[in-house]
């Protein structure tokens, strides 16, 4: 009787509602990969199909080669990459020096960090806009990796300043006194327990710069430049959608950033959980 | 520094300067280590959020440069006595944060509470439910706007199966249902947001406090209210108030979903500041709203954190 209570209990608190909100999570997901794989007559064929009867690969294909998702896919990977890279770099010293050393400044240098989570990202939109218009770099890859790398790097460096101060510091002090350099002591003790943060934080700002819309927009005005989101969008706004494409070119986009942030979910998880708990 | 201690106490001058160049030196090293992130900061956000003050105060028009002079502050006379836009968006912006963070609050924390039991499969469930967060703005558009069509969306198939409506409904494009069809998708993509945060601050409870509530008798409804609650009050101060600035600004689905319309419905102030910029010109007017939405955001930070008494542990 008793574990039967519990039974129904465990199914009342915890099954249920967790079914429910599961499928609320992957219902749309389902939907979109089911409408990619429809031939473009059954998409608007009543009764609609829970499952595609005839599945097909032709939207991908189409979607991969006459509309250019190819094209977008490129953009979107070089501005990924080179941000991440530019990213990695700047915020893992940024985030050394914040977590290893006190020096004038620091409180201040952390007080802009976390000023710039409340500007609000709309708001630069036209102000770099004229910048790189005066540059000469609109729908320059450049733009976008500038901005991208400006927008990522505060909260890049809190998150690697945290993962930092995780590592030991009487390791890296025990490896000099072992007779290591500085550096060998950076390169052999702490970047390889700094590794997954690394991946985290890596992962975190190309999920970032793969998603970002409104800035690609305003700093995009050639077809040939746009990235993913831009692509979608302008896709999404034609007057005759194509929507068997249109949801081959989202499972196309979702590809990447599903992949990556399954690889580093926890890391990814544990990092954001602590940076907003400070 | 630990190898500094090694020096004798009579060592000689030489070494002494030596020894005091090093650790001038040594003082340089994390300036330079956080040179770069400084510069890119003040370069391309300090610098840009600059500038938007200062065309505020300007006409500034790209697609008719001649006429560009100082404007004074002709701009935001002109948004609060002359714009029909203004308030309605400021209503709309309103409206949108408030259900959005309300709603993603409540079930980011249903979500949070479920995941922090134990069950089999627990990691992949958690990796589920937080897949929405990792997918753009402009997928979850295209995602909900087949889910919401009039001719081939599932979701009216299933209301009519169900028996709660007759026709199918164009969800987005009436006054009556478009705003709660986006502020629905944007639901979608927030709460693993707010799951994350709170399940890590879940996790961090100590153990001992549940099992002296159980002991004093105390429901699970009640150990939620006096002990989980309280513990997570830092964190939800801070995540909402991260979570109003986000959503006020962000514009992604309601730029695709619905473009600002039916008749205006679903424009914020973000959107239309958006509008203004991807297609207008007139951007001394854009950076005048755009000012004027800093400075409430700016106010209802300051507000929000001397009301709700955050402290930092």
């Amino acid at each position: 009787m008793f574990s039967k209570n519990k039974k129904i209990d465990r199914l009342l608190t915890l099954y249920i509602p967790l079914g429910l909100m599961l499928s609320f999570t992957l219902f749309p997901i389902y939907w979109t990969i089911n409408t990619a794989l429809k031939p473009e007559g059954d998409i608007l064929k009543r009764p609609l199909q829970y499952l595609p009867s005839n599945p097909t690969v032709e939207n991908f294909v189409y979607a991969w080669s006459n509309i250019g998702f190819a094209t977008f896919f490129k953009n979107s990977l070089i501005v990924g990459i080179c941000t991440v890279i530019i990213v990695l770099i700047c915020s893992t010293l940024s985030g050394y020096a914040l977590s290893r050393y006190n020096f004038v400044g620091k409180k201040g240098f952390m007080l802009m960090l976390l000023c710039t989570q409340f500007i609000p990202r709309a708001m630069m939109i036209i102000p770099l806009f004229i910048i790189f218009k005066n540059l000469g770099l609109i729908s320059h890859p450049l733009s976008l990796i500038i901005t991208y790398t400006a927008v990522e790097i505060p909260f890049t460096t809190i998150l690697m300043a945290g993962f930092i101060s995780n590592v030991p510091k009487e390791l890296e002090e025990a490896a000099m006194i072992d007779g290591c350099s500085k550096l060998q002591a950076l390169r052999h003790v702490v970047f390889p327990l700094l590794m997954p943060g690394i991946v985290a934080t890596g992962v975190f700002t190309f999920i970032y710069t793969w998603n970002e819309f409104l800035l690609a927009l305003m700093l995009t005005n050639q077809q040939s430049r746009f990235t993913l989101p831009v692509g979608l969008s302008s896709m999404m706004g034609e007057f005759n959608v194509n929507y068997g494409a249109l949801a081959a070119g989202s499972v196309i986009a979702l590809i990447p950033a599903v992949i990556l942030f399954a690889y580093a979910q926890k890391h990814l998880v544990n990092g954001i959980g602590g940076a907003v708990k400070g | 520094m630990s190898y500094s201690q090694g020096f004798p106490e009579t060592s000689v001058n030489n070494k002494d300067v030596v020894h005091k160049k090093k650790i001038k030196k040594e003082k340089l090293v994390p300036y330079l280590f956080i040179l770069p992130s400084f510069l890119i900061i003040l370069g391309f956000l300090f610098y840009p959020i600059g500038t938007v003050f200062y065309y505020s105060l300007q006409n500034y028009d790209v697609s008719a440069p001649y006429y560009n002079s100082f404007a004074g502050l002709d701009n935001f006379i002109k948004i609060f006595t002359a714009d029909e836009m203004f308030i309605p968006s400021l209503i709309n912006s309103l409206k949108w944060v408030v259900s959005e963070v309300g709603l993603q609050l409540v079930f980011g924390m249903i979500l949070a509470l479920l995941l922090n039991q134990t069950f089999k499969f627990r990691g992949l469930a958690r990796a589920a439910a937080f897949i929405p967060w990792a997918i753009s703005g402009v997928l979850a558009s295209v995602m909900w706007s087949m889910m919401f069509n009039e001719h081939m969306g599932v979701i009216n198939d299933m209301l009519m199966k169900l028996g709660i409506i007759n026709e199918p409904m164009a969800f987005l494009a009436s006054t009556s249902t478009a705003f709660g069809a986006v502020v629905i998708a944007e639901l979608w993509r927030g709460i693993p947001f707010f799951a994350i945060t709170l399940l890590a601050s879940l996790q961090s409870i100590p153990n001992e406090l549940y099992e002296a509530a159980r002991v004093d008798g105390a429901s699970r409804w009640k150990s939620f209210i006096y002990v989980t609650l309280p513990q997570l009050k830092n964190t939800i101060i801070l995540t909402t108030l991260l979570r109003v600035v986000w959503e006020f600004n962000n514009v992604d689905l309601l730029f695709n979903l619905t473009g600002g319309g039916p008749a205006h419905s679903t424009t914020t102030l973000t959107m239309y500041i958006a509008d203004l910029a991807v297609h207008g010109s007139n951007f001394g007017y854009g950076s005048a709203l755009t000012v004027v939405s800093f400075g409430i955001l700016l106010i209802f930070a300051i507000l929000y954190l001397r009301l709700s008494r955050y402290e930092k542990e």
